[in-house]
Protein backbone atom coordinates (compact mmCIF):
# COMPACT_ATOMS: atom_id res chain seq x y z
CA UNK A 1 0.00 0.00 0.00
CA UNK A 2 0.98 3.63 -0.41
CA UNK A 3 0.61 6.44 2.10
CA UNK A 4 1.47 10.08 1.69
CA UNK A 5 3.70 11.72 4.29
CA UNK A 6 3.51 15.51 4.56
CA UNK A 7 6.14 17.80 6.06
CA UNK A 8 5.83 21.32 7.42
CA UNK A 9 8.01 24.07 8.85
CA UNK A 10 11.41 22.78 10.03
CA UNK A 11 10.70 19.30 8.67
CA UNK A 12 9.83 20.67 5.25
CA UNK A 13 12.93 22.82 5.15
CA UNK A 14 15.24 19.99 6.18
CA UNK A 15 13.78 17.36 3.84
CA UNK A 16 13.44 20.02 1.12
CA UNK A 17 10.08 18.52 0.11
CA UNK A 18 6.50 19.04 1.21
CA UNK A 19 5.34 15.48 0.76
CA UNK A 20 6.47 12.03 -0.24
CA UNK A 21 4.69 8.80 -1.16
CA UNK A 22 5.88 5.80 0.84
CA UNK A 23 5.19 2.15 0.02
CA UNK A 24 4.53 0.05 3.11
CA UNK A 25 3.33 -3.48 3.89
CA UNK A 26 -0.33 -3.87 4.82
CA UNK A 27 -0.90 -3.45 8.53
CA UNK A 28 1.92 -0.94 9.06
CA UNK A 29 1.34 1.44 11.96
CA UNK A 30 2.24 5.13 12.09
CA UNK A 31 5.36 4.06 14.01
CA UNK A 32 6.50 1.98 11.05
CA UNK A 33 6.07 4.88 8.65
CA UNK A 34 8.03 7.16 10.98
CA UNK A 35 10.88 4.66 11.12
CA UNK A 36 10.91 4.43 7.33
CA UNK A 37 10.91 8.21 6.94
CA UNK A 38 13.69 8.58 9.52
CA UNK A 39 15.86 6.21 7.47
CA UNK A 40 15.18 8.05 4.26
CA UNK A 41 15.51 11.54 5.76
CA UNK A 42 18.04 11.24 8.58
CA UNK A 43 18.19 15.05 8.71
CA UNK A 44 14.84 15.11 10.54
CA UNK A 45 15.36 11.98 12.65
CA UNK A 46 16.55 13.93 15.73
CA UNK A 47 13.34 16.03 15.65
CA UNK A 48 10.88 13.17 15.58
CA UNK A 49 10.79 12.72 19.36
CA UNK A 50 8.80 15.95 19.73
CA UNK A 51 6.72 15.44 16.60
CA UNK A 52 3.00 14.66 16.66
CA UNK A 53 1.29 12.83 13.84
CA UNK A 54 -2.04 13.32 12.11
CA UNK A 55 -3.70 10.68 9.97
CA UNK A 56 -6.16 12.20 7.51
CA UNK A 57 -6.10 15.49 9.45
CA UNK A 58 -6.74 14.00 12.90
CA UNK A 59 -4.08 13.58 15.61
CA UNK A 60 -3.26 9.89 15.89
CA UNK A 61 -1.11 7.72 18.17
CA UNK A 62 1.92 5.85 16.84
CA UNK A 63 -0.04 2.62 17.09
CA UNK A 64 -2.65 3.66 14.52
CA UNK A 65 -2.80 1.12 11.69
CA UNK A 66 -2.50 2.80 8.31
CA UNK A 67 -4.66 2.17 5.26
CA UNK A 68 -3.80 2.54 1.61
CA UNK A 69 -4.18 6.18 0.57
CA UNK A 70 -3.85 7.67 4.06
CA UNK A 71 -2.25 11.06 4.48
CA UNK A 72 0.08 11.25 7.45
CA UNK A 73 1.24 14.71 8.52
CA UNK A 74 4.38 15.17 10.59
CA UNK A 75 3.47 17.94 13.02
CA UNK A 76 6.44 19.62 14.70
CA UNK A 77 5.68 21.55 17.91
CA UNK A 78 3.14 24.27 17.20
CA UNK A 79 4.20 27.90 17.47
CA UNK A 80 4.04 30.20 20.42
CA UNK A 81 2.52 28.22 23.27
CA UNK A 82 3.25 30.91 25.87
CA UNK A 83 0.33 32.99 27.07
CA UNK B 1 -7.32 32.11 -0.69
CA UNK B 2 -9.47 35.23 -0.62
CA UNK B 3 -11.63 36.12 2.32
CA UNK B 4 -14.98 34.43 2.01
CA UNK B 5 -17.75 35.51 4.33
CA UNK B 6 -19.38 32.11 4.16
CA UNK B 7 -16.48 30.34 5.85
CA UNK B 8 -16.10 31.15 9.54
CA UNK B 9 -12.76 29.33 9.93
CA UNK B 10 -10.08 30.36 7.50
CA UNK B 11 -6.40 30.26 6.79
CA UNK B 12 -5.55 33.04 4.34
CA UNK B 13 -2.33 34.28 2.80
CA UNK B 14 -3.15 37.99 2.73
CA UNK B 15 -3.94 40.66 5.32
CA UNK B 16 -6.79 39.87 7.71
CA UNK B 17 -9.74 42.24 7.49
CA UNK B 18 -10.99 42.16 11.08
CA UNK B 19 -14.39 43.59 10.12
CA UNK B 20 -14.97 40.50 7.97
CA UNK B 21 -14.29 38.22 10.93
CA UNK B 22 -16.61 40.27 13.15
CA UNK B 23 -19.34 40.29 10.52
CA UNK B 24 -19.42 36.50 10.62
CA UNK B 25 -20.55 36.50 14.27
CA UNK B 26 -23.17 39.23 13.98
CA UNK B 27 -26.54 38.25 15.40
CA UNK B 28 -29.50 40.29 16.64
CA UNK B 29 -29.27 38.31 19.88
CA UNK B 30 -25.71 39.45 20.58
CA UNK B 31 -25.11 41.79 23.48
CA UNK B 32 -21.34 41.58 23.09
CA UNK B 33 -18.72 40.68 20.52
CA UNK B 34 -15.28 39.95 21.94
CA UNK B 35 -12.43 40.17 19.44
CA UNK B 36 -8.90 38.88 19.93
CA UNK B 37 -6.02 40.07 17.75
CA UNK B 38 -2.76 38.17 17.84
CA UNK B 39 -0.12 40.53 16.45
CA UNK B 40 3.53 40.20 15.53
CA UNK B 41 5.85 41.67 18.17
CA UNK B 42 9.37 42.93 17.65
CA UNK B 43 11.16 40.43 19.87
CA UNK B 44 11.25 36.69 20.47
CA UNK B 45 10.50 35.05 23.82
CA UNK B 46 14.27 34.83 24.29
CA UNK B 47 14.50 38.62 23.97
CA UNK B 48 16.15 38.49 20.56
CA UNK B 49 15.04 41.13 18.05
CA UNK B 50 12.60 40.07 15.32
CA UNK B 51 12.37 41.79 11.93
CA UNK B 52 9.44 39.79 10.61
CA UNK B 53 7.73 36.42 10.95
CA UNK B 54 6.86 33.71 8.49
CA UNK B 55 3.79 31.63 9.26
CA UNK B 56 3.04 28.27 7.70
CA UNK B 57 -0.06 26.11 8.17
CA UNK B 58 -1.38 22.68 7.37
CA UNK B 59 -4.36 24.54 5.99
CA UNK B 60 -6.96 21.80 5.63
CA UNK B 61 -6.35 20.48 9.15
CA UNK B 62 -5.99 23.96 10.67
CA UNK B 63 -9.43 24.99 9.39
CA UNK B 64 -10.94 21.71 10.62
CA UNK B 65 -9.37 22.19 14.07
CA UNK B 66 -10.66 25.75 14.31
CA UNK B 67 -14.15 24.40 13.58
CA UNK B 68 -13.59 21.79 16.30
CA UNK B 69 -12.73 24.53 18.82
CA UNK B 70 -15.95 26.33 17.92
CA UNK B 71 -17.79 23.07 18.53
CA UNK B 72 -16.15 22.77 21.96
CA UNK B 73 -17.27 26.32 22.73
CA UNK B 74 -20.81 25.50 21.63
CA UNK B 75 -20.86 22.47 23.94
CA UNK B 76 -19.38 24.30 26.93
CA UNK B 77 -21.13 27.70 26.76
CA UNK B 78 -23.94 27.20 24.23
CA UNK B 79 -22.33 29.87 22.04
CA UNK B 80 -23.10 29.63 18.31
CA UNK B 81 -21.23 32.68 17.01
CA UNK B 82 -17.51 32.05 16.67
CA UNK B 83 -15.22 32.99 13.77
CA UNK B 84 -11.45 32.70 13.37
CA UNK B 85 -9.03 33.69 10.64
CA UNK B 86 -5.34 32.87 10.70
CA UNK B 87 -2.89 34.40 8.28
CA UNK B 88 0.13 32.67 6.76
CA UNK B 89 3.15 33.97 4.86
CA UNK B 90 5.40 36.88 5.74
CA UNK B 91 4.09 39.27 8.41
CA UNK B 92 5.67 42.48 9.62
CA UNK B 93 5.79 43.83 13.17
CA UNK B 94 2.35 44.86 14.41
CA UNK B 95 0.37 42.98 11.79
CA UNK B 96 -2.36 40.61 13.01
CA UNK B 97 -1.58 36.93 12.49
CA UNK B 98 -4.87 35.72 13.94
CA UNK B 99 -8.25 37.30 14.64
CA UNK B 100 -10.95 35.57 16.68
CA UNK B 101 -14.46 36.93 17.21
CA UNK B 102 -17.08 35.54 19.61
CA UNK B 103 -20.61 36.90 19.78
CA UNK B 104 -22.84 36.25 22.81
CA UNK B 105 -25.90 37.69 24.53
CA UNK B 106 -23.80 38.70 27.58
CA UNK B 107 -20.18 39.89 27.69
CA UNK B 108 -18.76 37.60 30.40
CA UNK B 109 -19.12 34.51 28.28
CA UNK B 110 -17.71 36.29 25.23
CA UNK B 111 -14.49 37.09 27.13
CA UNK B 112 -14.22 33.56 28.54
CA UNK B 113 -14.87 31.82 25.24
CA UNK B 114 -12.50 34.11 23.34
CA UNK B 115 -9.65 33.33 25.74
CA UNK B 116 -10.47 29.63 25.51
CA UNK B 117 -10.41 29.85 21.71
CA UNK B 118 -6.92 31.35 21.47
CA UNK B 119 -5.51 29.00 24.12
CA UNK B 120 -6.90 25.96 22.27
CA UNK B 121 -5.75 27.32 18.94
CA UNK B 122 -2.18 27.37 20.23
CA UNK B 123 -2.56 23.76 21.38
CA UNK B 124 -4.20 21.98 18.47
CA UNK B 125 -4.19 24.10 15.30
CA UNK B 126 -1.20 23.17 13.12
CA UNK B 127 0.37 26.55 12.40
CA UNK B 128 4.07 27.28 12.72
CA UNK B 129 6.04 30.49 12.88
CA UNK B 130 9.59 31.32 12.03
CA UNK B 131 11.23 34.36 13.56
CA UNK B 132 13.59 36.18 11.26
CA UNK B 133 15.91 38.64 12.99
CA UNK B 134 19.28 40.26 12.50
CA UNK B 135 20.97 37.22 14.05
CA UNK B 136 19.34 34.60 11.82
CA UNK B 137 16.08 32.67 11.62
CA UNK B 138 14.45 30.06 13.79
CA UNK B 139 11.24 28.04 13.90
CA UNK B 140 9.47 28.69 17.19
CA UNK B 141 8.58 25.69 19.33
Amino acid sequence: MHVRARFFAAHRERTKIGHVSVELPEGTMVRGLVERVAERFPEIAPMLGTTRYAVNREYAPLTTVLQNGDEVAFIPPVAGGER
Amino acid sequence: MLTNLDRPFQVIDGPIVADDVIRRVEDPGNGAICVFYGVVRDHALSGKATRFLEYEAYTEMAEAKMAEIASEIRNRWGIERVAMTHRVGRLGIGEPSVVIAVGTPHRKQAFEACEYAIDRLKEIVPVWKKEIGPGGEEWVE
